[in-house]
């Protein structure tokens, strides 16, 4: 938390303006280079080889053949790794390339480097690896079970998370009781893993890359190819999506041995196939709820159990598992609570980080459980949530008192006072088959049509939690250019399209009162910026920037008042002059003072701590911001087929200050979507261990003709602790969009529904 | 082998094209035309959408060689020398844009709807663009984009 008393100019464009993105005018005509696009004479491409078994030793690899094969620069194996063969966000479990054992279908095995992609993938094709499969573990449960086959050799279990607040036995007259379980998601970031690694005269590498975290990244990199990390250079490249899918590494490496090996730049780029198996996903999960209220409704107790399925590696397993487990009660105001939360490695595919994580799949359950609870009751769902919801000054499960505005209720009410969309008419030939479940594939028009609406509300942390050194580094210089004063911001910070370089403008813009902004190429020269995640860089990096200004122009200001004598905080600076805040007049310019000089400040900054909570009992201040959102689906469904149409998908969300309203409309409207995609239609197929459906034809991601239209009221309440008070936007959408759409369904067609996505033999109960 | 065809209305000529390749990739990797992008490359996402001989095609479904004396326009091949073409503007206006992995592909296919259809209701528009998946942005400031262009193309701004 940083204080200041000097004031700010206003400017066009600065801070809770709906600035326009610097580099929107690039994406529109083509000319912005993602990862994907980039190029280097006397470039080859690298591919990967990858597992077909979920489970097996390697018994024998056999590259001659591909070595022979003319165009072909490198076949590179386990051997190849020159530092340590393991990389992995929380543990470094997870090899580079397999190393006699193979944990996943799609884990990489071998590399090659070749003129022509194809050629690179033909010669893939030509190694020859014998496996011995093995017995592979993929059910989450059975894993923690005595005599599992172990995935890992410290055993199956990452994190188990035990909650306990209140009295452990207590009773309530009305129970509910709901098992749920929520199927494995991707990001579908369209962009593909992709990007160049060029070697360098030093001996080291520079890494153009599509990245959330340059740094986390970098020391990875440089672990594993044994350099030190001056010689691994890393710059972010044009990123396109992220999700969370890009937390953990998937080419970095790869395309950097290949590199160094061959002397020559190499560019890789994943297929979507091979996108499917070069990120992680969401976890799974499997739930079980079971709340107590009296008979006023007022929540006495609330017991979860979630198992989160990991997959092979560990990724960010742990981290999900804690968000399971302290917000997973949802937002209400519970006096005794057990929950036990463990994840755990499987070879299923490697599960870590997706927008929400751990609140998603958690949400899902504790919204079902209400309504379950208030048809118990004989209430009302949205009051159950308005009597129970967390308020201010309340203790959450952890005992963290919440210390800033939490209008659950307010927001539960915004959405039930919203208009609702027509009721549809009679079944017709005149009716509009794009507003039909099953759409222009002509199924219904209206017969066996039944509408319904759902409710949730929920809450997520932003930023990281649990203890975390979670910061972030800006370097803001302020010049004279060409008679006009100008603001370069510099951080590491991932832009991966939700505008975090448009809010760095707008908040050089309005604590500096300049126009002109330049965005400096975000890469591994300046500090770490952190994680773009968990809805936390306008919060993290935002506040970095805001604070480096501050430093700029507080020595600016200094400076000014030395040379005439007024103080400091009677000045303020507008446009490249430094102006007496009372009279507005100039009383000296930019110019004066540093000439053709410039004032860099470069700060590293830090939101209040966090602290780990306690082994036994799960509590403590773990979380440094709480983000509440509420949603309202109205849903029509064919009863007879199961099919789905989603009429509106309506929300509230309290965004504390929108630094830029169009662009968290933006984030919600997105976040809105994929949460919806979860609870209608994305599901990563897995069987034994071997997913079914990686490509757009089989994984279904909604489409224009799918997502509603959305109906949005953002509430402006401050969180003093933060930065012009506002809260991370991007991930609490997706929390309560989709327990929303599974409410409204459930609600239509009568069916309980116990898991996500839903199925249409969920709904006609034939399967 | 060698081909030619016409790119945003230049004579183009690549050679050593390997009969499998794309014409998606040849535009990428050969033409240092990379606007047209790699999302899905079989068909799903239309992020490679282009004009090919006037009609609307992914092209990362046509083979290179199929487009041999053919015409292609890509989203590079859209703005005029100082200023966008007013879909583009509206996209950016709109809020249309966050990643922009999507946004070349449903700028030249807003292009070819407005083109023939120059008011579509929301309906038709949805129709229209469903080939195009967006995973950002939820839609809805692409459906406003859609309206802006529509009107601005009309030379008349809605107030």
């Amino acid at each position: 938390m940083t204080t200041t008393t000097t004031r700010t100019a206003t400017t066009a464009a600065g801070v809770g303006t709906n600035a326009v993105r610097p580099d929107g005018t690039l994406k529109v005509t083509g000319e912005f280079a993602f990862s994907s696009d980039l190029w280097m004479d006397g470039m080859v491409w690298g591919t990967t080889l990858r597992s077909p078994h979920p489970s097996a030793r390697i018994v024998s690899v056999d590259t001659s053949a591909a070595l022979k094969m003319p165009g072909v620069h490198a076949v590179l194996l386990a051997d190849d790794v020159p530092g340590v063969n393991a990389v992995g966000l929380e543990h470094q479990d997870q090899p580079v390339l397999a190393d006699g054992v193979v944990r996943y279908q799609g884990e990489p095995v071998a590399l090659v480097a070749a003129e022509h992609p194809e050629t690179a993938r033909r010669a893939a094709g030509r190694i020859v690896v014998v496996y011995e499969a093995l017995d592979a573990v993929t059910d989450a449960r059975t894993a923690l079970e005595p005599g599992s086959p172990l995935v890992q050799p410290g055993g199956n279990l990452v994190r188990h998370l035990r909650l306990r607040k209140g009295d452990a036995d207590a009773t309530a007259p009305v129970v509910a009781t709901v098992d749920f379980e929520v199927g494995m998601q991707d990001q579908a970031f369209l962009g593909p893993e992709s990007g160049l690694a060029v070697p360098a005269e030093d001996g080291g590498v520079d890494l153009y890359v599509a990245t959330q975290w340059l740094h986390v990244d970098q020391a990875q990199v440089v672990r594993a190819l044994g350099l030190p990390p001056e010689k691994v250079r890393l710059t972010l490249a044009g990123v396109g999506g992220a999700f969370g899918g890009r937390e953990d590494l998937s080419m970095h490496v790869h395309a950097c041995l290949l590199a160094l090996h061959t002397g020559k730049p190499v560019k890789m780029s994943y297929s979507r196939e091979e996108s499917f198996f070069g990120h992680v996903h969401r976890h799974p999960a499997s739930m079980q709820y079971s709340y107590g209220a009296e008979r006023d409704g007022t929540l006495v107790f609330a017991r979860a159990g979630l198992v989160f399925d990991g997959g092979a590696y560990a990724s960010s397993t742990g981290a999900v598992v804690g968000n399971g487990g302290t917000m997973g009660i949802g937002p209400y105001r519970v006096p005794n609570v057990s929950v036990d939360s463990y994840g755990v490695y499987t070879n299923n595919p490697p599960c870590g980080a997706m927008r929400g994580f751990g609140c998603v799949q958690a949400a899902f359950a504790h919204e079902a459980v209400m309504d379950a609870l208030a048809d118990q009751l004989g209430m009302d769902r949205v009051d159950l949530r308005r009597l129970n919801g967390m308020r201010e000054g309340d203790e959450n499960i952890t005992g963290q008192v919440i210390d800033s505005p939490a209008p659950v209720a307010e927001l539960i009410e915004r959405v039930r006072d919203m208009p609702l969309p027509p009721t549809p008419g009679a079944p017709s030939r005149d009716t509009d088959l794009r507003s039909m479940p099953g759409g222009v594939a002509n199924t219904t028009h209206g017969e066996g049509v039944v509408r319904g609406i759902g409710y949730s509300v929920t809450y997520k942390n932003v930023g990281f939690s649990e203890g975390f050194d979670d910061y972030s580094t800006a370097r803001v210089r302020l010049e004279v250019t060409a008679g006009e004063a100008v603001a370069t911001v510099h951080t590491a910070a991932a832009e991966v399209g939700q505008g975090l370089v448009t809010v760095e403008q707008q908040i050089c813009r309005t604590e500096l009162g300049v126009d002109q902004v330049t965005v400096h190429p975000t890469d591994t020269t300046v500090g770490s910026g952190g994680s773009t995640s968990a809805s936390r860089q306008t919060y993290v990096t935002g506040g970095a920037v805001k604070a480096a200004c501050e430093a700029v122009r507080a020595r600016v200001l200094a400076l000014a008042a030395d040379a005439t004598g007024h103080a400091a905080s009677d000045l303020l600076l507008r446009g490249g002059s430094v102006v007496d805040a009372s009279s507005q007049d100039v009383v000296t310019t930019l110019a004066e003072l540093v000439g053709d000089g410039a004032v860099e400040e470069t700060v590293e900054w830090r939101h209040r701590p966090t602290k780990a909570i306690d082994p036994e009992t799960g509590q403590g201040d773990a979380h440094v911001q709480f983000a509440f959102s509420a949603h309202r689906a109205v849903v029509d469904v064919d009863v007879e087929l199961g099919l789905v149409k989603v009429v509106a998908l309506d929300t509230a969300q309290d965004v504390g200050k929108a630094i830029n309203p169009d662009a968290v409309l933006g984030q919600i409207q997105g976040g809105s979507a994929q949460g919806m995609g979860l609870a209608l239609m994305e599901e990563v197929l897995v069987v034994d261990g071997t997913v079914r459906n990686p490509s757009f034809t089989d994984y279904l991601i909604p489409t224009i003709l799918d997502v509603p239209p959305m109906r949005i009221e953002l509430l402006e309440n401050p969180d003093p602790f933060a930065p012009y008070g506002l809260r991370g936007v991007g991930e609490p959408p997706t929390v309560s969009s989709g327990p929303a759409v599974a409410a409204a369904v459930r609600q239509a067609c009568g069916v309980a529904l116990h898991r996500v996505p839903i199925r249409p033999e969920h709904i006609t109960g034939t399967g | 082998m060698r081909i030619t065809m016409t790119v945003n209305g230049e004579h183009r000529e690549v050679d050593d094209v390997w009969e499998g390749e794309s014409l998606l990739y040849a535009l990428r990797e050969r033409m240092g035309l990379p606007g047209s992008k790699n999302a899905c490359e079989q068909g799903e996402c239309g992020s490679c959408t282009v004009y090919l001989d006037g009609v609307l095609a992914c092209a990362c479904l046509v083979a290179a060689g199929q487009a041999q004396g053919r015409e292609v326009v890509t989203v590079e091949g859209l703005a005029g020398t100082d200023e966008l073409h007013p879909v583009q503007q509206a996209f950016v206006d709109a809020g249309a844009v966050q990643c922009g992995f999507c946004t070349p592909g449903l700028v030249v296919a807003t292009h070819e709807l407005l083109a023939r259809e120059p008011r579509p209701s929301d309906p038709v528009v949805r129709e229209a663009l469903a080939g195009n998946l967006c995973r950002c942005t939820g839609y809805e400031k692409i459906l406003d984009a859609v309206r802006l262009a529509a009107v601005r193309l009309e030379g008349v701004e809605r107030p």
